[in-house]
This record gives structure tokens, C-alpha cells and sequence, in this order.
């Protein structure tokens, strides 16, 4: 792939919960329209990396990080950024699809710009993103439904665009499709492909297969360190560290 | 065969036992029903929910008045109870972890225990005292001290099972932690705390010892916040205590008007409960 522009720049990076060092020393570069894959075995530390960088990490009571990560060449915990309005150019979609249950198919996608107090009727943009989410054709005639509605693939590209409604320039994917049935995950990673386009995004995963094919870069954590990071057709066909190898081929994990 | 025998014999013994301490447990409920209804029914008329109380030996009259007062009372209570309350239970469950939570957690055990006179002793010392008069206001700050309490504790143990993801996706938007407590995590709890307010409404309209020193009574309309008013169950108690039997027939009444009252309550409680509004999913 080409050389894209450095969108997140992380050095350094130690995370901690309480007396536990779960992220050691991590230094890595995600590069901007592009899809970075973070794999590893359970407990390594790869939800924790994905939420340090949009400081959801530090909102877990005895949770603290430190080093630096940098947005567009900007310390994100800089003391002129608020974590408020980071949260707002970093989106997230999480493992378990959360709609709000109290409001209507909508309202979800509207829900960031509601709470956030923009007014309008924000018709326009709740259909770009559902349609962005691939999403519009199976719910444009029960928009007004709860979102509980709708199936559990539905509800997660419903998250996925309410995730794009307050237009980030991120979007982090912790697992998104590990609750899911494999015809919903196709559907999640086809939209994964549709959406780089426009976002850079960063994706945990369990499933090397789905790291294989939707990412163009790919970072493999253990026991909270980085081993490697690169070109994801590098990392599983020609690694160059052993433990990296062991993994990808099914030797542990 | 014979295990399993026996296993169908235990079976059989402890339904009966079990179906026996139900019907033991009814006994007084069904009594209380029966009693009151038995000997209220006969007063009811139309006049006895829209009249005035009319003196010793004077035959008509009504507690429009008193209904009226416990209505009031018990929204003014709302008015000053239910923020707070629901105030604090969001904090306790929110924020609650630290020390002034848990400080905040034991006082509020400890006001739930509290009888409800020595509250309304207290009312009066805070309340009826510095404005020198028995007023609907004492009343109804008495009756949302007994509500607190309840009221924190129950929207805590609701706001805790609002799910954690739900918090997160709301923070992971960019909303701040104040909006998403209010507008995402209490909005989900709201169709469970609705319930848990008409429940402790049903309970402060049947309080008496809390408004017996604080709004006293009223024998006319009243809608002033400064100056005393009826209230059904400090009507039922003077009737109750008086030695004529026309007031006695009256005292029954009112009981019977009370409790449907209270059983309205309960009723739209467990309908709000059914329906969509105060389901979890």
C-alpha cells in the first residue's frame, strides 16, 4: 500500500488498572483512510490499547495511562484538549451492540447530536449514515421503531451509524463482530471496507481471518506489549518476529 | 418406585403447606378489606366526595375537603421530595463508591428507619415553629422526608441496573458525563423509578402521624400553602376518636375512600410496570 499520512501516533504508551501493568511500552503509528487490525489472545491488552486512544480508558475507576498519543500531531492529553470533544472526532463501536432502548431506530442515530444540543431535524444525516451503515433499505420504513427491533446485525450497523453521525475522523471497532453470525459479519466487514474511504479505523479482533481480510495493516499484541506491527499480508505470511508467527499460525492463543 | 414414591408424597405435603401459609397470610388482608368495606360502603354518596364535613348531629356533608388536602399535600411533597431523592439515588449510583457516598448511603438508611412521628415532630420544629402557624407546606415537607429515603434508595438500585455499555456508548459519542447520567442512564431507569414514586405517593397518603402536628386540619376549602388543611387521614382519626356514632360511620368512609386511593396508586403502578414504559427491554 502507499505511504499514507500518520492519522494516530502513539509512544510509549503504558496502561495500568490499579497495581496490573496491562499495556507496556507501545509505540506504533496508525496511518490516516487506512484500516489497522489489532489481534492477540485474550487479555493482552488490545481493548485497553483501542480505548486509551479516545481516553475511555482513564473513565474505569483505578485506570491510568501514560505516555503520549497524538491526534493529527496533537497530544490528546494535552491540557487545551477536552476528552469531551476527542470522543467526538474518535467514534467507538463496541463488542455487544448497545442501542439506547428507550428511543426509536432515529433517535439512536440522532441520539450524539441530540444530546450533544444540535438542533435541526437532522433527517438528512440520520439517512446518509444509515445508508453509510448499509443499514437504510432494511429499516427506511421503521424509522420510528424501537431499536431493540431490530435483529443483532441491525443493531450493530444501527451503532455504526450513530457512531458516523457526529462525523469522526476515527472509528474504533472493539470486536464488533464477535456477537454476531457469520452473514451479519460479512456485512459488518463489507461496511468496513466501504467506510475506510472516508475514516480511518482501528478494529480488535479475535478472528484472525477477519484481521486477514479487512485490514491493511495489523498489530499483534501479548501480554501487553506490542510484538509487530505491518503490512497485514507481511505479518501473516512473512513475520518477523517467532512469537508473531506461532500466532497466526495456530500455535498458541 | 418407593423413592420416587415418597419424593411425590414430600411433594404433595409441602404444596399443602405452602398453599395453607398463603391463605393464613390473606386472612388479615382480606378481613381488612371486608371490615372497611362493609362498614364504609354505607356512607358513600356523591356528596360525601365533594362536601364539606358538617357539624355534630347535622346529618349529610362529605371530606371533599380533606381529599382535596391529601392530594395537595402529597404533590407538594413530590414537588420538594422526588428531586432530591431521585437527585441522590443518581448520585449513589453514579458517584456513590467514594466517602461522602457512602456517608450519604448510611444517612439515608438511617432517615428510612426513622418512625414516621418523630419526622413530623421534626417538621414541626423546622418548619411549623418559625412560621408560627400549622400550614400545608409543614405538612407536605414532613410527608417528603418520610419519601426521601425511599425513593433514594430505590432509584439507586434502578439506575444500577441500567447496562454499563449503555453509559459507554453514550460517552463514546462525545456526551458529557453530567448528560449522559441524566439523558441516557436515568431515562433508561425512568419507566422502573415512575413505579417506585406512585408507590411511595401510596404510602405518604396514608400517613397520619407526620401531618397531625404539622397541617392539623381544616374544616373548609383551603388551597393556601401557609395555613392548615385536611387531610383524609387526620379526618379518619378525629372522626375516629370522637364518641358520636354519626362520625364513626364516617370515620369508615373515609377509610374506605382512602384506601381506594392507595389501591389507585398501586394499581397504576403495576400497569406502568407491565407496560412498555417500565420494562427493561
Amino acid at each position: 500500500m502507499t505511504a499514507r499520512a500518520p492519522k494516530i501516533a502513539v509512544e510509549g504508551l503504558h496502561a495500568y488498572f490499579r497495581a496490573a501493568h496491562v499495556l507496556r511500552d507501545v509505540s506504533m503509528v496508525v496511518p490516516e483512510l487506512s484500516v489497522t487490525a489489532v489481534i492477540g489472545p485474550s487479555g493482552c491488552g488490545k481493548s485497553t490499547f483501542l480505548r486509551c486512544l479516545n481516553r475511555m480508558h482513564e473513565l474505569t475507576p483505578g485506570a491510568r495511562m501514560e505516555g503520549t498519543i497524538r491526534l493529527d500531531a496533537h497530544d490528546v492529553h494535552g491540557g487545551d484538549v477536552d476528552p469531551v470533544h476527542l470522543r467526538r472526532r474518535v467514534g467507538m463501536v463496541f463488542q455487544r451492540p448497545n442501542p439506547f432502548p428507550t428511543m426509536s431506530v432515529f433517535a439512536n442515530v440522532a441520539a450524539g447530536l441530540r444530546l450533544n444540543g444540535i438542533g435541526g431535524d437532522h433527517g438528512e444525516i440520520v439517512e446518509r449514515c444509515l445508508r453509510q451503515a448499509a443499514l437504510w433499505d432494511e429499516v427506511k420504513d421503521r424509522l420510528g421503531a424501537s431499536a431493540l427491533s431490530l435483529s443483532g446485525g441491525q443493531q450493530q450497523r444501527l451503532c455504526i451509524a450513530r457512531a458516523l453521525a457526529v462525523e469522526p475522523e476515527v472509528v474504533l471497532m472493539d470486536e464488533p463482530a464477535s456477537a454476531l453470525d457469520p452473514i451479519a459479519t460479512a456485512k459488518i466487514e463489507d461496511l468496513i471496507h466501504e467506510l475506510k474511504t472516508k475514516y480511518t479505523i482501528v478494529i480488535v479482533t479475535h478472528n484472525m481471518q477477519q484481521a486477514a481480510r479487512v485490514s491493511d495493516r495489523t498489530a499483534f499484541f501479548y501480554m501487553g506489549e506490542l510484538v509487530e506491527v505491518g503490512p497485514t499480508e507481511q505479518i501473516f505470511t512473512n513475520p518477523k518476529e517467532q512469537r508473531t508467527e506461532d500466532y497466526v499460525t495456530g500455535k498458541f492463543g | 418406585m418407593s423413592a420416587l414414591g415418597l419424593r411425590r408424597a414430600v411433594d404433595v405435603g409441602m404444596t399443602a403447606l405452602a398453599g395453607s401459609a398463603v391463605l393464613l397470610a390473606l386472612v388479615p388482608l382480606a378481613s381488612v378489606l371486608w371490615l372497611v368495606v362493609s362498614k364504609g360502603a354505607a356512607g358513600l354518596s356523591v356528596a360525601f366526595f365533594t362536601h364539606l364535613p358538617t357539624p355534630v348531629g347535622e346529618p349529610g356533608g362529605g371530606v371533599g375537603n380533606a381529599i382535596l388536602g391529601t392530594l395537595y399535600m402529597v404533590g407538594l411533597a413530590c414537588l420538594l421530595g422526588l428531586p432530591v431523592g431521585i437527585g441522590a439515588g443518581v448520585f449513589l449510583a453514579e458517584r456513590g463508591d467514594g466517602r461522602l457516598g457512602r456517608g450519604v448511603r448510611f444517612v439515608t438508611d438511617v432517615l428510612a428507619g426513622v418512625p414516621s412521628i418523630v419526622v413530623g415532630i421534626v417538621a414541626y420544629g423546622l418548619v411549623v415553629v418559625p412560621m408560627k402557624r400549622f400550614s400545608a407546606l409543614a405538612g407536605a415537607f414532613s410527608l417528603a422526608l418520610l419519601m426521601i429515603p425511599t425513593l433514594a434508595r430505590g432509584s439507586e438500585e434502578l439506575v444500577r441496573l441500567v447496562p454499563g455499555a449503555l453509559r459507554e456508548a453514550s460517552l463514546a459519542l462525545g456526551v458529557p458525563e453530567w448528560k449522559t447520567s441524566l439523558r441516557v442512564v436515568l431515562r433508561t431507569a425512568l419507566g422502573g423509578i415512575v413505579t417506585a414514586v406512585l408507590l411511595a405517593v401510596a404510602r405518604a397518603a396514608g400517613e397520619t402521624a407526620p401531618l397531625l402536628f404539622t397541617a392539623l386540619n381544616n374544616q373548609y376549602w383551603s388551597l393556601r400553602p401557609d395555613q392548615p388543611m385536611a387531610s383524609l387521614t387526620v379526618q379518619i382519626f378525629n372522626y375516629a376518636i370522637s364518641p358520636y356514632e354519626d362520625w364513626h360511620q364516617k370515620a369508615w368512609t373515609a377509610a374506605l375512600v382512602l384506601l381506594m386511593l392507595v389501591g389507585l396508586l398501586n394499581l397504576l403502578a403495576r400497569a406502568l410496570t407491565r407496560s412498555g414504559l417500565g420494562g427493561r427491554r
